[in-house]
């Protein structure tokens, strides 16, 4: 079976910045991919490069086996899109937009499965309104829907939930999910961390147009420290404590523990050191840590 | 080929759905050109023996709003659709070069066939007009059409702003077609104008169109429409060139 996703040293410049520097990535066939990374990491040029909107200088690219250049009309028949820009052609209503896009894939008698994804996607009562009068929120549903109309095996979000509101969030993730368990592939870029966190089995990070981190996301949230205890305490911390001690954070001193094992000894040390808690919690990091932990760890020094 | 189809349907919606100002507004400019210029010069200048000025008006503003339109409709399409953004709903399906070329090329041809014939439908009841070779009429007619959709869809490409656009409409396209001999025949002009004239290929499409409806003309309708199909032959190889490329559409 091919990789859903199969990108191999692709390198892209702009001018002076190198968006892409040798990326390589698979994506599996029926995964729920989260591709993370600041602004400018080169998230967007990546996804393009895959839908044919941006030539790779080199290496190569491919969605279902299908070379993107190469074979683009394979490639593209198993991709769907959900562009990041809020796009729109004036001229149509929305069941007319959705045929039209059917149309560009070969597909005809397409009505059922527009009606199905509109209901799905809570457009049922917008299909006759003009592009033009639809609100912001409306608009995106129709890209979601532009990027479904010929079922592709590959469906790539690119910030989807932006300035978006809650209702169609979780509408729209339910939606996807269902995709996703009928087989689908789902890759999503997104800046709400807690959706790649809920949604996503794998998740791959870029900074500055490379590949910092691919993993599960259970590896990930693993691989850094484990857990932080934060205690406030009367007294001075022990020697033997200071060299877990992250700082104060409002007077309380945070202790990074590599799992539960080390919280006995720790406790036990502030114990014998005579020490009082006054205050105590007990943190699991969450993929914003961990994001945040690998984007400070690769900045460039 | 039924993305072709669709880009084609596409294309001719977009411009039918708001036909007063595609197709209304150019009618209704060269009924009033007619109205004015047949006004003025009816009498003073006579092209050939037998033809009035109005008669041999006519095709003349056929043929240039047939141009124009064929322009407007090609380069206005790309350039609105790379400004909002909404190229990539023709982006990210799987159109060959081909399918693109032809989808927006045909459809530029639709308009500026619809507005020939709007322009010719109105301008019938005021003056009398004589059809000697339909074949040559029909000719020239697609091949100018299908020949300035195609600039039009060079430059929608090619320009990264409307005004560029804008442009090469109004310092090309608009000048070649003045000077093309819709309003005279270039025999009327000073020699080294009328030379200066045989270097527009938009000239040869008026005057072989002319040729259709009075069986006379200042050149041979055979070499005509060769220098018209030599142009379109041209520009069309260097559309499919660039949208090969995918030159400043695919970056």
């Amino acid at each position: 079976m091919s990789a859903a996703i199969e990108i191999a040293q692709v390198s892209k410049r702009f001018g002076s910045l190198q968006a892409l520097d040798s990326v390589t990535l698979e994506i599996h066939q029926g995964e729920f991919f989260a591709l993370l990374g600041p602004n400018g990491a080169g998230k967007t040029t990546l996804i393009s490069i895959l839908a044919g909107l941006v030539k790779a200088d080199t290496g190569v690219a491919r969605v279902m086996g299908f070379d993107v250049v190469r074979d683009y009309r394979q490639s593209r028949r198993a991709l769907g899109v959900v562009p990041q820009e809020l796009v729109f052609d004036p001229f149509f209503s929305v069941r007319e937009t959705l045929q039209i896009q059917s149309g560009y894939y070969g597909l005809r008698a397409n009505d059922d499965w527009i009606d199905e994804v509109m209901e799905n996607l809570d457009l049922t009562s917008k299909a006759n309104t003009n592009m033009r009068a639809l609100s912001g929120g409306m608009k995106r549903r129709v890209l979601v829907a532009q990027a479904l109309v010929h079922k592709p095996p590959v469906i790539v979000l690119d910030e989807p939930t932006a300035g978006v509101d809650v209702e169609l969030r979780q509408g729209l993730w339910q939606f996807i999910q269902r995709l996703n368990r009928e087989g689908h592939t789902i890759v999503l870029t997104t800046h709400y961390l807690e959706e790649a966190e809920t949604l996503c089995e794998r998740i791959a990070m870029l900074k500055n147009g490379r590949l910092v981190a691919l993993d599960s996301k259970a590896n990930l949230v693993k691989r850094l420290h484990n857990l932080r205890l934060k205690v406030r305490i009367n007294g001075v911390l022990p020697d033997s404590l200071t060299g877990i001690d992250h700082g104060l954070q409002n007077g309380a001193h945070l202790l990074w523990l590599k799992d539960y094992g080390e919280l006995e000894p720790a406790l036990a040390a502030l114990r014998m050191a005579g020490c009082e808690i006054l205050e105590m919690e007990l943190e699991q990091p969450d993929l914003e840590d961990v994001f945040l932990e690998i984007m400070k760890r690769e900045s460039p020094s | 080929m039924s993305g072709f189809q669709t880009l084609l349907r596409k294309e001719v919606l977009r411009f039918g759905k708001v036909a007063t100002q595609t197709v209304g507004a150019p009618v209704l400019t060269s009924l009033l050109y007619l109205l004015v210029f047949s006004h003025l010069m009816e009498g003073r200048l006579r092209v050939y023996d037998a033809v009035p000025y109005s008669a041999f008006l006519v095709p003349g503003l056929v043929m240039m709003s047939m141009l124009q339109n064929s322009f407007a409709n090609s380069s206005s399409s790309i350039i609105q659709s790379k400004m909002t953004g909404n190229i990539i709903f023709v982006l990210l399906p799987p159109l060959s070069h081909w399918e693109f070329y032809c989808g927006y090329v045909l459809a530029a041809l639709v308009r500026g066939t619809v507005v020939g014939v709007g322009v010719m439908a109105v301008t019938l009841p005021f003056v009398d007009i004589s059809v000697q070779h339909v074949t040559w009429i029909l000719a020239f007619a697609l091949i100018a059409c299908a020949l300035l959709g195609t600039l039009g869809l060079i430059a929608g490409m090619l320009a990264d702003k409307i005004d560029q656009v804008a442009a090469f409409q109004n310092f090309l396209i608009m000048p070649l077609t003045f000077l093309s001999g819709v309003f005279y025949s270039v025999h009327s002009l000073p020699p080294v104008w009328q030379d200066i004239s045989h270097l527009n290929p938009f000239f040869y499409m008026i005057d072989g169109f002319r040729y259709g409806f009075f069986g006379v003309s200042d050149v041979n309708p055979v070499i005509s429409i060769a220098v018209a199909a030599l142009a379109l032959a041209a520009s069309a190889g260097f559309a499919l060139a660039i949208l090969k490329t995918g030159y400043k559409l695919r970056f």
